[in-house]
């Protein structure tokens, strides 16, 4: 049986830039035994020398002409803002107070 | 009126017998009517659909060359973007924003006259099989209310099937549309990936990720299908291929000579008895309009299910990094002196309902190194597997079919808090997602034991989604004769109706 320890979860909690409650972090480590289980079973078969598929269609890189084409306005772009400064995004510190 | 089929109210339509804002108001009545029972929409856009409703009548006026199904009403899931209308995906930490573009799916829409009568419902950025993922509360199946319609496009398939909607857009990852279609006894069709162009589509699994049709006939389905197909240069992942015939299909519905390929591995054990017996049914249905039916062996499918839910989960941790709490949606914490880094993570707490939750950590696990090969690696190499198998079918069978989904629609709160029962109900529908092939699901009758709709599922190879459309129709027109009246007119009344 496969397990996912309360920390392990905190851990990978914090990697995915999610802040959880110590019972949310208890009931995700409880069921992921469950979960790990089921889907361990793609290492049941046998797949030496199986190439991996990342996509259902053979893609290329798609190009079109360097051409200007209408876009959003900065208005627009910035409707949807929690909150903005001049024309621009206002985000929360990203460097800390001495840097 | 609005019983009728989206083909009925065309008809009707382009003979002047009514107009598209009767036609759009008595949908919004309807809507008004039983939406507090059923709660598809998440958004009815009144004045919007009105407006609509009103140019495409004014054109039709003047004489205007109009598409097919201009002017029918249509309810579209939440998670496409339209200009200026409320888009959450299902998710609180895209309240109460509105997209300042539309989707493509959308453009073609308005392009083609339909009018889009509002949002629907639909587990949180689709992710779930019951619509009871959304961060807004459940969506109720019209033939039982204590039940799920399924989902994750839950709210459209209770749309169409309330008859609030003639025709309706869902979206399908493991099969979000085949499924619902399935519980609420309509058609609903996932076409072949890159058929429908996936811009403004907000993205859970880009790699399975498809939009497609709901309708209440094969012929209504194939007839939306048309409008929202064909290659899009704003999706890189587009087919540049012209569309598949299938509304010529839809009207021609002949199995004559078919070979018509039963899967092995999804049928019998974990299928509902009268799920079973109303599939093997259509077979003999089928069998009877001179279709040739084989046994095919997909010996793949049986890891299918878990390969899903390590690739899914693992886009999906790296699709939803968007919502980072800076250029749109929700942000909370942002007290002063709080880092980005605090903000983001207080907001994907706040925003975030249980299973996205769960499948960010779930993916965020499956792609860490270490781990990396043995589950994500893995599950690519199933992928082929499962692309091979089907190659190897469709080498026998035109089409392959099988049951849509191995139960009737279940109890609301029977399996939110056991994901794993939740997952098992994917497992008819997930191959065709991971080999990015088509796929319907057609109502086949009632469950004895329960009296709730059974679906049955036809899969094409990509691109040959017109033969969906063959088959489908000449099984619906056989069961239809069978029966003597459409599935839905055997769906109980709703409070409020007419």
């Amino acid at each position: 049986m496969s397990s996912l320890s309360r920390d392990d979860v905190a851990k990978l909690a914090g990697l995915a830039r999610i802040e959880m409650t110590e019972a949310e972090l208890v009931e995700l480590s409880s069921q992921f035994g469950l979960i790990l289980d089921a889907v361990a079973r793609v290492q049941e078969m046998d797949l030496s020398g199986v190439k991996a598929t990342s996509h259902p269609q053979p893609l290329e890189n798609v190009a079109r002409p360097d051409v200007v084409l209408p876009s959003l306005s900065p208005e627009d772009a910035l409707s949807g803002a929690p909150a903005q400064e001049e024309s621009r995004f206002r985000v929360p510190q990203i460097l800390g107070e001495a840097e | 009126m609005i019983n009728k089929t989206a083909a009925q109210m065309a008809d009707a339509l382009a003979k002047g017998e009514t107009t598209s804002v009767e036609l759009t108001q008595a949908h919004l009545d309807r809507i008004t009517a039983v939406d507090g029972q059923v709660k598809a929409f998440l958004h009815v856009n009144t004045e919007g659909a009105l407006a609509q409703a009103k140019d495409v009548d004014a054109r039709r006026a003047k004489g205007e060359k109009l598409s097919p199904i201009a002017g029918i009403p249509l309810a579209l899931k939440d998670v496409l973007a339209q200009k200026g209308v409320p888009t959450t995906a299902g998710s609180k930490i895209l309240q109460g924003w509105h997209p300042p573009y539309d989707s493509t799916v959308v453009s073609k829409l308005k392009s083609a006259g339909v009018v889009i009568m509002g949002k629907t419902n639909m587990d949180e950025f689709a992710m779930g099989s019951s619509t009871e993922n959304s961060g807004y509360g459940p969506t109720f199946n019209p033939w039982d209310l204590t039940r799920t319609p399924g989902g994750s496009s839950g709210g459209s398939a209770a749309a169409v099937s309330s008859f609030e909607a003639p025709l309706a857009i869902g979206s399908d990852t493991g099969g979000s549309i085949r499924q619902p279609a399935a519980l609420t006894g309509i058609v609903g069709v996932r076409p072949t990936y890159g058929a429908v162009s996936r811009f403004g589509l907000i993205a859970y699994s880009s790699s399975l990720d498809q939009a497609g049709p709901f309708g209440r006939t094969v012929l209504d389905t194939a007839l939306l299908h048309e409008v929202m197909a064909g290659h899009d240069p704003k999706d890189a992942t587009s087919i540049n291929a012209p569309v598949p015939a299938v509304v010529a299909a839809a009207k021609s519905g002949d199995v004559k000579g078919m070979k018509i390929g039963v899967i092995k591995q999804l049928q019998g054990e974990g299928y509902q008895k009268g799920v079973q017996t109303r599939f093997d049914e259509s077979l003999q249905v089928l069998a009877s309009l001179g279709a040739e039916i084989v046994e095919v062996d997909c010996p793949s499918f049986e890891y299918a299910l878990a390969a899903y839910y390590l690739i899914a989960p693992s886009e999906c941790s790296s699709n939803l990094a968007r919502f980072d709490a800076m250029r749109y949606g929700l942000r909370t914490g942002d007290v002063d002196g709080a880092s980005a880094e605090a903000v983001m993570s207080a907001t994907r707490d706040a925003g975030f309902g249980r299973e996205v939750k769960r499948r960010i950590i779930l993916g965020t696990y499956a792609l860490s190194s270490g781990y990396y090969d043995a589950y994500y690696g893995s599950a690519q190499k199933i992928r082929t597997l499962i692309i091979e198998d089907y190659a190897k079918a469709f080498a026998k069978a035109d089409v392959l079919v099988s049951p849509t989904a191995p139960t009737t629609a279940y109890k609301i709160g029977e399996k939110v808090d056991d994901p794993m029962a939740m997952y098992l109900g994917d497992v008819a529908t997930i191959p065709v997602n991971l080999a990015g092939i088509c796929g319907m699901s057609l109502p086949a009758g009632l469950a004895d034991e329960d009296n709730l709709p059974v679906g049955f599922q036809i899969m094409a190879p990509a691109m040959q989604d017109q033969r969906l459309y063959q088959t489908g129709a000449a099984l619906e027109a056989a069961l239809l004769t069978k029966w003597g009246a459409p599935i839905l007119s055997k769906a109980p009344e709703l409070k409020g109706a007419k």
